[in-house]
């Protein structure tokens, strides 16, 4: 059933470009790469029970690496791109060996320390990074000829890379490793009592979260094509986060909507109201305080409220 | 010879202004086990209010100020914790939440009311000469700012040991439950402590500001280097603190003036090493 609803909902969303003026379709492209890295980040707070305050470490980390070797380097995307995401899987694993050795609130200060020093270095290390100017110049690749050139394209391409994200992220969650995840998450004791590395089970969660936010990190960079140390900020980290509470941490489809509500509002409001941050703020008080669920679940249950009501 | 001597001063001094800043964040995270994600932003609103009563007021003084300034942050601080934190006791995840929310909220507002421009905090005219030890020339005023670190680190050991507020605090952080069935009032303990951390960092912003300045992002820039210095010296040990703040003002005022590119990445290295070894900070009792 909900798989017929989500083949539905794939070929409504392949019509877009057909029906949409460049707007609405750029705005469908930016919610899907916000998907992406919501989806990723989901799969460690939401199935882990690790709250990760840095996973825009990753994002810009991959979206750097891509930007640095495709200008800088001089190389085509079939090299950057693969280059960029292992890098920025490797990256994930050191980080992991590092913010691992804590979980709770010492997890999440380690892993804003360490982001906070990629921004760092983003912003101080000009001759790499070229600073608070940014990085541009970067092209959109032509995937067998294709260019990706124009908004319907590159959101076709977006599309494709994403449904195949969200179905290895599916699969990672519903398989064997994914219950194991979810025991960590429940009931660590126990479950290093049963024989499992509790460790090792959060580490390569941790590792493949980041490889998803690297290719994240990869649309991001090629829809934008440009890059700054913002990406890397706490307040980009904050919105995946945001994105993966609103929507409703350890839900497949949850952070899907979390990222739509956030890209819609960041658009929208901005056109109203200059002070995108303050409204981040309160959204974020609002949403603990009044949903702490996520609004997917919340829906959910109102939805079975009024069923039962019916009867 | 020179270059040593007077970089380590500013070490200190920025030392000093760290464990301002971190005291009261790992005292606030060592009885609430609240990571307070707003402390920066509390410490930079601080900044604010000081420069601007410097700048409208000719008969405050900087002491006054960083008094005045420290209680209204310290007020503003314990109706957080009174109207938002409280409402989250059971949700320690949604509490960071909140803080981090809240620091938003308080950094976007000092942009609206202040403007991007940085507001210099002048230095008292009597602490503006130089201070000549043995042949060199230091800034006076950054002197006074370790004094003060080490008097304020005195000051909280005395009240965390010898008080019976202290006792009752640290009752609270070694077993809140037992705390409680004994019959002190944690819940005011809570608000006690986090106002007194909050009022620390807001009085620290505006000692901080005649070597650091208001400008924005001044939150973003201390945040970190204050979670740096609790994970070092144990999230919830004074002592940490005081040792973390130390070792990290040296080595970020050092990789600024060595190598400023890769500066944040020096600053990182000791925290993994510790991390590495133990995983509870250098100080630490608790693994969290």
């Amino acid at each position: 059933m909900s798989r017929i609803a989500a083949v539905l909902a794939l070929l409504a969303m392949a019509t877009i470009p057909l029906v949409a003026g460049e707007f609405y379709i750029n705005l469908a492209t930016q919610i899907l790469i916000a998907a992406v890295f919501a989806l990723s980040l989901n799969l460690l707070v939401g199935y882990g029970g690790l709250t990760s305050l840095g996973h825009a470490s990753f994002l810009g980390f991959s979206a750097y690496a891509c930007a640095w070797f495709s200008t800088r380097m001089g190389l085509g995307p079939t090299a950057s791109v693969p280059i960029a995401i292992l890098a920025t899987t490797l990256m994930a694993a050191f980080f992991g060996l590092i913010a691992l050795r804590a979980t709770g609130l010492g997890f999440l200060m380690i892993t804003l320390a360490l982001s906070q020093v990629l921004w760092g270095l983003a912003y101080r290390w000009v001759g790499v990074t070229n600073g608070d100017n940014g990085m541009s110049g970067i092209t959109r690749p032509e995937p067998f000829g294709i260019s990706l050139a124009s908004a319907g394209n590159y959101f076709w391409f977006t599309l494709v890379v994403s449904t195949i994200a969200f179905a290895m992220m599916t699969m990672f969650v519903s398989s064997a490793f994914g219950s194991s995840l979810q025991g960590t998450r429940d009931q660590p004791l126990r479950m290093a009592a049963l024989g499992h590395n509790v460790w090792l089970v959060r580490w390569l969660t941790f590792v493949y979260a980041g490889f998803w936010a690297g290719v994240a990190g990869i649309l991001y960079i090629y829809y934008h094509k440009y890059i700054h140390p913002t990406s890397l900020s706490i307040s980009s980290s904050a919105e995946g986060l945001l994105s993966v509470i609103a929507g409703g941490a350890g839900t497949l489809s949850g952070p899907i909507a979390g990222a739509a509500l956030l890209v819609l509002l960041k658009n929208y409001a901005s056109a109203y109201v200059e002070r995108w941050n303050m409204l981040l703020g309160f959204i974020f008080v609002l949403i603990v305080l009044v949903i702490p669920e996520g609004i997917v679940p919340g829906t959910r249950r109102l939805l079975g409220r009024l069923r039962r009501g019916d009867k | 010879m020179q270059f040593w001597i007077i970089q380590s001063l500013n070490s200190l001094a920025l030392g000093g202004v760290l464990f301002l800043l971190a005291s009261g964040f790992s005292l606030i995270f060592g009885l609430m086990r609240l990571a307070n994600l707003a402390h920066g932003a509390l410490f930079m609103v601080g900044a604010y209010i000081g420069a601007n009563l410097l700048r409208k007021y000719a008969f405050i003084d900087l002491w006054m100020a960083a008094l005045l300034s420290g209680l209204m942050v310290a007020a503003a601080g314990g109706l957080l914790e009174r109207l938002v934190l409280r409402r989250l006791a059971t949700n320690p995840l949604g509490q960071v939440l909140v803080t981090l929310g809240v620091s938003f909220i308080i950094a976007d507002a000092c942009l609206m009311v202040w403007g991007g421009d940085p507001i210099p905090v002048p230095t008292p005219s009597y602490l503006r000469r130089p201070l000549f030890v043995v042949g060199f020339a230091f800034p006076a005023y950054r002197v006074v700012v370790v004094g003060i670190a080490i008097a304020t680190a005195i000051g909280l050991y005395l009240l965390l040991e010898r008080t019976r507020l202290g006792a009752m605090i640290r009752a609270g952080v070694d077993d809140m439950d037992m705390a409680r069935a004994v019959g002190i009032p944690v819940s005011k303990l809570f608000t006690a402590v986090f106002c007194l951390g909050a009022g620390i960092a807001g009085a620290a912003g505006v000692l901080a500001g005649p070597i650091l300045s208001a400008y924005p992002g001044l939150d973003a820039d201390m945040l970190p280097l204050a979670l740096i210095v609790v994970i070092l010296g144990g999230i919830g040990s004074l002592v940490g603190a005081f040792v973390g703040s130390f070792i990290i003002g040296f080595i970020y005022t050092f990789g600024t003036a060595l190598v400023p590119d890769l500066a944040y990445v020096i600053l990182f290295l000791p925290m993994i090493f510790i991390i590495a070894y133990s995983p509870q900070g250098l100080f630490g009792r608790m693994a969290t």
